[in-house]
């Protein structure tokens, strides 16, 4: 079993209520350990607390009750000082939704070395991992492009080597691939599955795309502030009819598999959340029990 | 009969300096009146650049647009010739005539902003009034319509949208993201368009939050049989909610037509990198593995009756 990175404990989070209202509660007693290197997916319609989650991981929100460990620093106890806050944020990056929101200099390369520079990176250093980091997302040769001529994409692949510049263990996407189109979306993916797999990065994507929910090892579903799911994607999509009542749906492919399976087709198998899976499941069973191809 | 044509339309950014870019290229386009148009490509396709079109907001650089036969982009004086031995103009003197026109030609360009709606991407961060029903009831109040036409409008553009009546007095910015890009939505459903057009209408909303808005808008089109265009990303929504898709690529069309044409050229659409639909995938995967069933497939409904029909005549064949 690999090292725990993220270990919550009975963890809640209420807002405060506006105009002396009650308190609202995001998140209820939420449990779960997320081990390094960990692909995650984190699926919840608006409103369930998957980005109050997120927010929690590196401070931006406190803890109203329960516990957070961190990379092995308690963040529930209240009473980090500046210099721990800094290093769980150099730890713990965030890409946001907006592309054109997070990037702060007037040439990517400065934009990309902000972080860094801030924490004191001396130069030869920051040079080399200003560098490194664009390499990663595949942006080198924008280094001295203005940010605002990019596309969403490549906005999004900046804002990442600007954490990665950090030496972060894991990297927060909060549905960082909403307002990209499908090209953007592929390169921003790619780039993530990239750091998970070579880097080890730790990933936790919260999204509402199943199909890219599909991609991570595995998959939480967050409703009402509580985990209502947590396993593979095979698991979970599984699960179509929990998932529906709760506002989410599945990949077509699994809705396929599903429906044909109430028509009283028997479909053997469970690799349900991938084309390719499923094709190979359908296939056995419409050649009619034949083994399939290859 | 179309709604909308676009003939051989040509569209330049900031033509003749270095930042000159050509967003549309010869462009030709049916749009059907009645029906539910999909507009697809990549970010930077020309798809907004086209939508500006459609109500006046940008001018070919070169083409035209018509819109129920007439170019909305014409003048008073290319009209001059043809309108001038039409009957409401035939028995007046020449320059009366003249005057006529010219003020029918400005009031119809005025009258194009309403009756071509357009309801722009992330819509919600528009809203501006203090109360919802302020909001919606802008644009009719801008029409110059009565209090109580205003107020009908309204309650039924509020319907149209999904929204509670008890909402309408709130301030929008009291509401959900979803709520307020309804209350942006109904805003211009008031302003009863001929043709409504919405960018990305779904965006960042989660999927039934999607689905809602869709069948929302799907309900509209059906009830007031107006025609509808919906530019998206989304290839997988356009397949379910569109009668037709008009697909851009590079400032150029490279499919028209019903769903069903368009998605018989799935392999070009694939090509220029659009996201075919995971349903369309898998089942040209299971053609490709021998299955022996049709290649352009792009709703599930489909898929689960082909497959079922394939499964029972597979079945038939070995008993």
């Amino acid at each position: 079993m690999a090292e725990t990175f993220i270990h919550a404990e009975n963890l809640s989070f209420s807002y405060q209520g506006s105009n002396g209202g009650d308190d609202v509660p995001a998140l209820k007693n939420i449990t779960l350990d997320i081990s390094k290197g960990e692909y995650v997916a984190i699926l919840g319609h608006n409103g369930s607390g998957k980005s109050t989650f997120a927010k929690l991981l590196n401070l931006i929100l406190e803890p109203t009750a329960g516990t957070l460990i961190v990379g092995g620093t308690d963040l529930s106890s209240g009473d980090l000082s500046d210099e721990e806050l800094i290093a769980l944020r150099r730890r713990v990056g965030m890409v946001f939704q907006n592309p054109d929101n997070q990037l702060v200099a007037t040439i990517v390369e400065d934009d990309v070395a902000f972080g860094p520079e801030n924490i004191g990176v001396p130069m030869p250093e920051l040079r080399h991992r200003v560098d490194g980091a664009l390499a990663s997302v595949g942006m080198s040769e924008y280094a001295d492009r203005e940010p605002h001529h990019l596309s969403g994409g490549q906005k999004q692949r900046v804002a990442i080597a600007g954490i990665i510049a950090m030496r972060p263990e894991c990297i927060v996407f909060d549905e960082s691939t909403a307002m990209l189109d499908p090209l953007g979306r592929r390169e921003v993916l790619d780039t993530i599955r990239m750091l998970n797999r070579e880097n080890g990065i730790t990933v936790i994507n919260i999204t509402h795309y199943m199909n890219e929910a599909a991609l991570a090892d595995r998959v939480i579903v967050i409703n009402d502030g509580t985990v209502l799911m947590d396993g593979t994607p095979d698991e979970v999509f599984a699960q179509r009819d929990r998932l529906r009542e709760v506002g989410l749906e599945v990949p077509q492919c699994a809705e396929l598999i599903h429906r044909l399976r109430e028509a009283g087709i028997p479909i053997e198998g469970t690799a349900i959340s991938h084309v390719e899976s499923c094709a190979e499941l359908l296939a056995a069973t419409l050649r009619g029990g034949e083994p399939a191809h290859g | 009969m179309d709604k909308i044509h676009l003939d051989h339309v040509s569209f330049t950014y900031s033509a003749g300096t270095p930042f000159e870019h050509q967003a549309l290229d010869d462009v030709t386009v049916h749009i059907g009146a009645s029906r539910i148009t999909g507009v697809i490509g990549h970010t930077g396709s020309g798809k907004s650049t086209m939508m500006m079109l459609l109500n006046g907001l940008s001018k070919p650089t070169s083409g035209n647009v018509f819109l129920d036969g007439y170019d909305v982009n014409s003048t008073a004086k290319e009209l001059y010739k043809t309108w001038l031995t039409l009957p409401e103009y035939r028995n007046l003197r020449k320059s009366t005539a003249k005057k006529a026109i010219r003020k029918e030609v400005e009031a119809r360009k005025r009258r194009l902003c309403f009756r071509v709606g357009l309801v722009m991407q992330y819509p919600e961060y528009q809203l501006f009034e203090e109360t919802v029903f302020k909001d919606i009831a802008y644009g009719p109040k801008n029409m110059g319509l009565s209090d109580e036409e205003i107020r009908e409008r309204v309650l039924e553009a509020a319907r149209f949208s999904g929204l509670d009546e008890s909402l309408l007095e709130k301030s929008p910015f009291d509401l959900s993201g979803g709520q307020k890009r309804r209350v942006a939505i109904a805003g211009v459903i008031a302003m009863k368009p001929e043709v409504l057009v919405l960018d990305e209408p779904a965006a960042g909303l989660d999927p039934i939050g999607r689905e809602q808005i869709f069948e929302e808008i799907r309900r509209y089109q059906r009830s007031t049989a107006s025609s509808v265009i919906i530019v998206s990303h989304s290839m997988e929504d356009m397949a379910e909610y569109c009668d037709d898709m008009v697909v851009l690529s590079q400032s150029k069309v490279i499919a028209a037509g019903t769903c069903e044409e368009v998605f018989s050229k799935v392999s070009m659409l694939d090509e220029v990198g659009l996201d075919i639909p995971q349903i369309t995938q898998l089942m040209r995967r299971l053609r490709k593995m021998g299955i022996d069933i049709p290649e352009n497939v792009y709703t599930v409904d489909r898929a689960v009756e082909i497959l079922k029909r394939y499964y029972q005549s597979q079945k038939g064949n070995l008993t």
